[in-house]
């Protein structure tokens, strides 16, 4: 079977006046239908220039530079903006990190969520209204007939995430980006908001390519794991196996850095050391200044390799037991 | 924690209620006899509340809870529609010229969209040296070197200052807005959601300098946030929200190892752990309520599995069980 989304070696860069920055330098996964990956990473590593290039919204001075990005068989890279337009919130939708990229502060959420569903679908206004409501239930908004004659800015951050993802769920696209869509959330409504993500996945066979930082919530929900450190994916692999052994030193450190079960108020473990500036990475592995187990042979480049079947890990001292 | 017990911020019996006024339209139907009426949401109800000097106090509930309207009332952005706020003593809404200007540089809000509270139009290097300039922080000529020391102390490159909010990614933004409120030399900081958006790494890393300038500096804190590992982690004393209403508090560690109220024992339940398999998650059991038609009673007799007649009709009143902790359930009463 091929895979519904195959990315191979993308590259977007931001041509800015002190220097290019290489957001997303030589990417690679792909993601099968019904499958989950969750894209994890630090702040700035490039998941959400990622997931922007994926649907061509990447705005000057950036620029996808090079790589291919084939969905459903078609290159959207070399096919350029008419390939994506035809896809873009129809078979491709994507959750905003920042829920305003999504909602229009002018426009109550009714016009905006029924305009959705005419969009692609040819039912009457009732029916849509009907959908709305739905949605706005599936996503654990109450009094939806109120809440549709709402204006954004007078419902809660959490509640605004809330509708950017029920009007995704309305377009009923092949693929959902959706970058950090629930960290405003608690978690009996993040759970709530996951049970419908795992529902419409496996029901419609829809694939989901979920960015964010919390690992706690991803290794739940994610069937495959990618793990991107400055603009490239350092270790790949099934999630399980990830969490229960990291390969990669950064991997190693992300998941000790998680409060969960630590003393109170104790000093949290942390990474040591700043993310790199994108304009000015170290030679070789670029978490090479942060690694503990870095030394001379960190300093080539580092390519993808497979030293367990199936785990791909970007470092030459992976951690391996024995 | 603090030696003297006045409490820094005293919050008794405030209330924030939004009416959602009739448009055009509705107002023509109602004129014509509709039954159409103007929506009230009762965003924060009746909430009492002290916190001391150098304490940190967490606040956490659902979505919708009104813990970013309760925040922005602390911070002067929003006044209550009934009850007071004060801080060190005077009432925050009723406060004019200089001494309104004072207290709204001592009591920094670190808002929880970072996007929409940065001027897209200003270099972060502005957002960060405007106040710090205008209010004479640090002479005018150490303005620079201020910004950028402000801006390493949140883990971002000095580099960066000449950027916009929108060259950055999502956690560096929401640490734009940290360095923002630091800047001013705050003696109280409102933190809503304020690592929400960062991994990890990052959270550590500003969870351990809110703790450090605690200690150097004295600040105390109303740390909002719906991570409950991370409230755990940071707070002294946690106050817990469910619709409107203040429903338990008390010591963090008494609350997480022994909580009192239904709703802070079904919170406490649902807390992730790291998950080696796949998990199912499951929808909400039981309605969800809305604070524009708020059950009446306890407002979370629908969803919970102790309710018994009394708890629909009367309104449990916050009491102190055990020194020091209080909630708001009548089953405290039963015994
Ligand atoms: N318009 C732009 N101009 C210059 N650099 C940019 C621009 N947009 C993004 N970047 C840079 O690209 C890098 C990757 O950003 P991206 O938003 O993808 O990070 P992210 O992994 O999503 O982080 P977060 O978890 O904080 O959202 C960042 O270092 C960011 O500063
Ligand atoms: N300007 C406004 N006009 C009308 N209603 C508002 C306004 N601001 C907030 N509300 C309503 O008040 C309630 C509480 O909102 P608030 O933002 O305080 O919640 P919150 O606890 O911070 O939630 P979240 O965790 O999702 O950020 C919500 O029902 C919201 O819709
Ligand atoms: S007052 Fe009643 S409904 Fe409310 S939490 Fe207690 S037992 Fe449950
Ligand atoms: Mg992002
Ligand atoms: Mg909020």
């Amino acid at each position: 079977m091929t895979a519904l989304l195959d990315v191979r070696d993308l590259k977007t860069h931001f041509f800015t006046r002190d220097g290019i920055a290489k957001a997303v330098d030589g990417v690679t996964f792909s993601v099968e239908r019904g499958e989950i990956l969750g894209l994890v990473g630090e702040s700035g590593s490039g998941k959400s220039v990622t997931g922007f290039s994926l649907l061509g919204l990447v705005d000057p001075p950036g620029k996808v530079v090079s790589g291919e990005i084939v969905f459903d068989g078609a290159d959207l890279v070399a096919g350029g903006e008419e390939a994506i337009r035809g896809l873009r919130g129809k078979r491709i939708a994507m959750i905003f990190q920042d829920p305003m990229m999504t909602l229009n502060p002018v426009l109550k959420i009714e016009t905006q969520m029924v305009e959705t569903v005419l969009a692609h679908a040819d039912v009457s206004r009732t029916e849509a209204l009907t959908r709305c409501r739905e949605a706005l239930l599936r996503v654990g908004i109450s009094a939806p007939d109120e809440r549709l004659a709402s204006y954004p800015h007078q419902f809660s951050g959490g509640m605004r995430q809330r509708v950017a993802i029920a009007i995704a769920l309305l377009h009923e696209p092949d693929l959902i980006i959706a970058d950090e869509p629930t960290t405003a959330l608690d978690v009996t409504i993040q759970a709530q908001i996951l049970a419908e993500v795992q529902k419409l996945c496996a029901e419609t066979g829809t694939a989901l390519i979920w960015i964010t930082h919390d690992l706690a919530v991803v290794s739940g929900l994610a069937d495959r794991l990618a793990v991107m450190y400055a603009g490239r994916i350092v270790e790949e692999g099934p999630t399980s196996e990830i969490i229960a052994n990291p390969l990669h030193p950064y991997t190693r450190g992300l998941i000790e850095s998680v409060p969960h079960g630590k003393p109170h108020r104790s000093l949290l473990q942390q990474i040591k050391g700043m993310a790199p500036s994108l304009l000015n990475l170290p030679e070789g592995c670029s978490f090479r200044p942060r690694c503990p187990r870095a030394d001379d042979a960190c300093r080539r480049a580092q390519t993808l390799g497979t030293p367990l079947p199936g785990r791909h890990v970007r470092c030459v001292h992976p951690y391996i037991e024995g | 924690m603090a030696e003297n017990n006045a409490p820094i911020l005293q919050m008794k019996g405030v209330s924030k209620r939004f009416v959602k006024e009739l448009d055009t339209a509705e107002k023509a139907a109602r004129f014509f006899g509709s039954s159409i009426e103007e929506q009230i949401v009762h965003a924060v109800d009746g909430v009492d509340l002290a916190v001391q000097k150098g304490e940190v106090l967490g606040l956490v509930g659902e979505s919708g809870c009104g813990k970013s309207t309760l925040g922005r009332m602390v911070a002067g952005l929003t006044t209550p529609s009934e009850g007071s706020i004060r801080f060190y003593g005077e009432d925050i809404a009723s406060l004019k010229g200089d001494a309104a200007r004072r207290a709204a540089l001592q009591i920094q809000l670190v808002f929880q969209d970072p996007m929409s509270s940065l001027n897209p139009r200003l270099r972060v290097g502005e957002i960060v040296g405007e106040a710090p300039r205008v209010h004479k922080v640090v002479p005018r000529k150490d303005v620079d070197s201020y910004v950028d020391e402000t801006l390493e102390r949140v883990g971002l490159d000095p580099a960066m200052r000449k950027r916009y909010p929108h060259q950055f990614s999502g956690g560096q933004r929401a640490r734009i807005g940290i360095a923002r409120a630091l800047a001013v030399n705050p003696s109280f900081i409102v933190c809503d959601e304020s690592v929400a958006a960062l991994d990890v790494s990052i959270q550590a890393q500003i969870l351990n300098l809110f703790m450090r300038l605690r200690e150097e500096l004295d600040l105390t804190y109303l740390f909002i946030s719906h991570d409950l590992g991370v409230v755990e982690h940071i707070s002294d004393r946690i106050a817990v929200m469910y619709l409107g209403r203040v429903v338990e508090m008390g010591d963090a560690q008494a609350l997480f190892a022994e909580p009192n109220h239904p709703y802070t024992q079904a919170l406490l339940a649902e807390l992730p752990t790291f998950e080696v398999k796949r998990r199912t998650y499951s929808t909400i059991k039981g309605e969800i309520p809305s604070p524009l038609n708020p059950p009446a009673g306890c407002h979370f007799h629908p969803r919970c599995p102790h309710a018994f007649a009394r708890c629909s009709t009367e309104r449990p009143r916050l009491t102190e069980i055990a020194p020091g902790r209080f909630s708001a359930c009548h089953l405290n009463e039963q015994a």
